[in-house]
């Protein structure tokens, strides 16, 4: 992929890595490097990032989410033009501002004025636009009474209120916003999200990283987890968002159990790949809101690398709270499900009459080897669809029922 | 956005790269800054700027030409030698300040991905400012000394124009070095000490001369030594650099080592300042 991606795409990222020498003992002074020319630095290699790809498309607003060290900052900052990415290759689409580490980097002695001038030339105006535009920076910062002070007097709220408002008035197409409404007040995080979501209705790309599962829920389109500098999983934001906090509370060995799963139906080397999972009804098709006691089903779409003899397909759908409410497999009920050679693309389609509760569902889609011995692709959590009912009693299934109403058979004996 | 912005691809932070008029601003913009920084809390602000240097030229040029009589015989001796002290002043102003600059300016390199070469060139503006400054304290006092006005006056900007590529190309070199070896500033703060005294400045090149002439050769193998006496040659008529070298052809070898350093601080900055960002 040496060429630019398609319109509609405003950041592409594909196979970045990112490594950090991390010495033992940080050698910097000359004379430790004359007198041992030869003795290599021993150093440990902190794998930031290993081949993490991904598309953000125009007008998106993107989550990117992980534990600490997992190698958001340093996509941030790789995509930022900050740090050199060992292997390859980012476009982005548009004038970029970046937010990182709670600031645009400012400098502390010189007043608020002069540093929103420096910044906003930083982040691409010229001088002239950037004094132009001073005034309104400062009306949405509210710190118009403390434009003369110097930024050390500023706090730490300040500080970033000041940053926000310079980011958001550059005019930028991606804005790349790295921890920033953790801080400051609850009036100004309400302001900032109004802006955010005036720049998302502008058309404008927002990759947001945060820790913050609801930020992420509430309001991205779609979200990628990191661990450990691999991309985990990518996807709608809220079955991202669900895996990233089961991937917070799990032991360190479920945890690496959860990601090994996760990257062997990620990578593109498998045998079997799921290359997308939905669910359906006769009525409207591929859909995301399904009608309680409609014909409904779930599919997924698998490509064959190399050739498969009698795979086994299984659907999990859970609920909210992470109960399997329903689990279909070809397995169960002795289909045959044919031989696909590699390259064959099949779309894998089961139907049921819909009697799930009302609420939110996942779809886990998998694929095994005849027998169910190996899993050759496993996509959980993928797709999220919502049932919509009214006038269910409750509980996790809505089975059809009726009601009957009649006397007891000893009052029809009293009677008769 | 009705427009679809062009896609371009990421490469990651570069020393000079992009649109050279965004260079430019950012160079500016920076060097305004720190020139206010400078003054800040001072009651006379920009007048110090000023009157700093008057009154510095005021007391060497009593010590040396009036106490010591350092110059006897040596025609404009005060003005040459405040002459030769401006342009190195220059000089250790822009290496001595360009060797933390790329450290100082560590929480922007951390945040905010630029063509890397505006930080060095930024110190560099700020010390021309300086200098310009300093050249007006030098006219008021080559009229005051009643120097006869010469058409070599109209070549003076090129030793000017050298020594500004000159240390910018040094400090390009230490400032880079600089983020990883945190021994440079005091290597390079004694070496600043020892080019103060190898290079003639508060002495005229006769005084070497007089000593040993293949001295007063070496002394202008230095590119600094050399910028410097060619300016006091075009300003007052002072022996010129080639005439002490005996032929205008040993110039190269002064302009090869400027050119050599500079080309060698250009390179190793485009090497190691991408990756300052990493390393800070």
């Amino acid at each position: 992929m040496s060429s630019p991606p398609a319109d509609d795409v405003a950041v592409s990222a594909d196979g970045v890595s990112k490594s950090f020498r991390l010495p033992y003992e940080q050698v910097s002074t000359l004379k430790e490097q004359v007198l041992h020319p030869t003795r290599r630095r021993r150093h440990d290699v902190l794998r930031a990032l290993q081949h993490v790809s991904f598309e953000v498309g125009r007008g998106e607003v993107f989550g990117i989410v992980g534990r600490n060290g997992s190698g958001k900052s340093t996509l941030m900052k790789c995509l930022a033009g900050i740090y050199r990415a060992d292997a390859g290759e980012m476009w982005l689409r548009g004038r970029m501002a970046p937010f990182i580490e709670l600031g645009v980097g400012f400098n502390p002695d010189l007043t608020a004025h002069d540093n929103v001038l420096i910044n906003a030339v930083m982040l691409g105006l010229t001088p002239d636009e950037a004094r132009s535009r001073y005034g309104s920076i400062m009306d949405f910062a509210e710190l118009h009474e403390f434009a003369e002070l110097k930024l050390k007097n500023y706090s730490s709220g300040m500080q970033v209120r000041l940053a926000f408002s310079v980011m958001v008035h550059v005019d930028a197409d991606l804005l790349l916003i790295d921890e920033v409404l953790a801080v400051g007040d609850a009036a100004f995080q309400q302001k900032c999200y109004d802006a955010l979501d005036r720049a998302r209705n502008e058309g404008r790309t927002i990759l947001l990283v945060t820790h913050d599962m609801e930020q992420v829920q509430r309001f991205c389109d779609r979200a990628l987890l990191l661990d450990r500098g691999r991309l985990v999983a990518i996807g709608d934001s809220r079955s991202v968002g669900r895996q990233y906090t089961q991937l917070n509370f799990a032991t360190p060995s479920q945890r690496e159990a959860i990601v090994a799963a996760r990257l062997r139906n990620a990578g593109d080397t498998g045998v079997v790949v799921i290359v997308d999972a939905w669910a359906q009804s006769k009525a409207d098709g591929r859909t995301t809101l399904l009608k309680l006691g409609e014909a409904s089903g779930v599919a997924m779409r698998v490509r064959f690398a190399t050739p498969v003899e009698e795979p086994v397909f299984t659907f999990r759908l859970t609920d909210e709270h992470q109960r399997l409410v329903l689990a279909m497999s070809t397995d169960r009920r002795g289909y045959r499900t044919g031989s696909h050679a590699g390259g064959d693309e099949i779309d894998v389609a089961v139907g049921f009459l819909n009697h799930l509760a009302p609420g939110r569902y996942w779809i886990t889609a998998q694929v095994a080897q005849a027998g169910a011995t190996e899993v050759l692709a496993l996509r959980e959590d993928a797709y999220s669809f919502v049932v919509d009912g009214a006038g269910a009693g409750g509980g996790i299934v809505a089975l059809p029922h009726h009601f009957e109403i009649t006397p007891a058979p000893s009052m029809q004996q009293g009677h008769a | 956005m009705s427009t679809i912005p062009e896609a371009y691809r990421v490469r990651g932070p570069s020393a000079v790269g992009g649109d050279a008029r965004r260079f430019w601003n950012l160079a500016r913009t920076l060097a305004t800054m720190d020139w206010k920084v400078r003054f800040y809390g001072s009651a006379l602000g920009y007048v110090w700027s000023l009157l700093r240097p008057l009154m510095l030229f005021g007391i060497v040029y009593f010590v040396f030409a009036e106490v010591l009589d350092a110059g006897r015989g040596i025609p404009h001796y005060g003005v040459i030698l405040l002459l030769a002290m401006i342009m190195y002043f220059f000089f250790s102003e822009v290496t001595g300040t360009g060797v933390t600059a790329m450290v100082d300016r560590e929480s922007l390199l951390r945040k905010v991905g630029f063509p890397r070469a505006v930080v060095p060139l930024a110190v560099a503006l700020v010390a021309a400012m300086n200098l310009a400054l300093n050249l007006v304290v030098l006219v008021i006092f080559v009229a005051l000394t009643g120097v006869e006005p010469r058409w070599s006056w109209l070549l003076l900007p090129i030793p000017f124009a050298l020594l500004l590529v000159f240390a910018t190309g040094v400090s390009m070199l230490l400032s880079a070095l600089y983020v990883r070896y945190r021994d440079v500033r005091p290597i390079w703060e004694v070496v600043l000490q020892a080019l103060f005294y190898a290079t003639p400045v508060l002495y005229p090149i006769e005084a070497v001369i007089d000593q040993s002439e293949t001295l007063a050769k070496i002394a202008l193998l230095n590119p600094l030594a050399t910028l410097i006496q060619e300016s006091r040659h075009l300003l007052t008529g002072a022996p010129s650099a080639e005439s002490v070298l005996g032929s205008p052809t040993l110039l190269l070898a002064p302009l090869a080592v400027l050119v050599a350093v500079t080309w060698l601080g250009v390179k190793v900055f485009d090497r190691m300042a991408p990756l300052a960002a990493e390393e800070l």
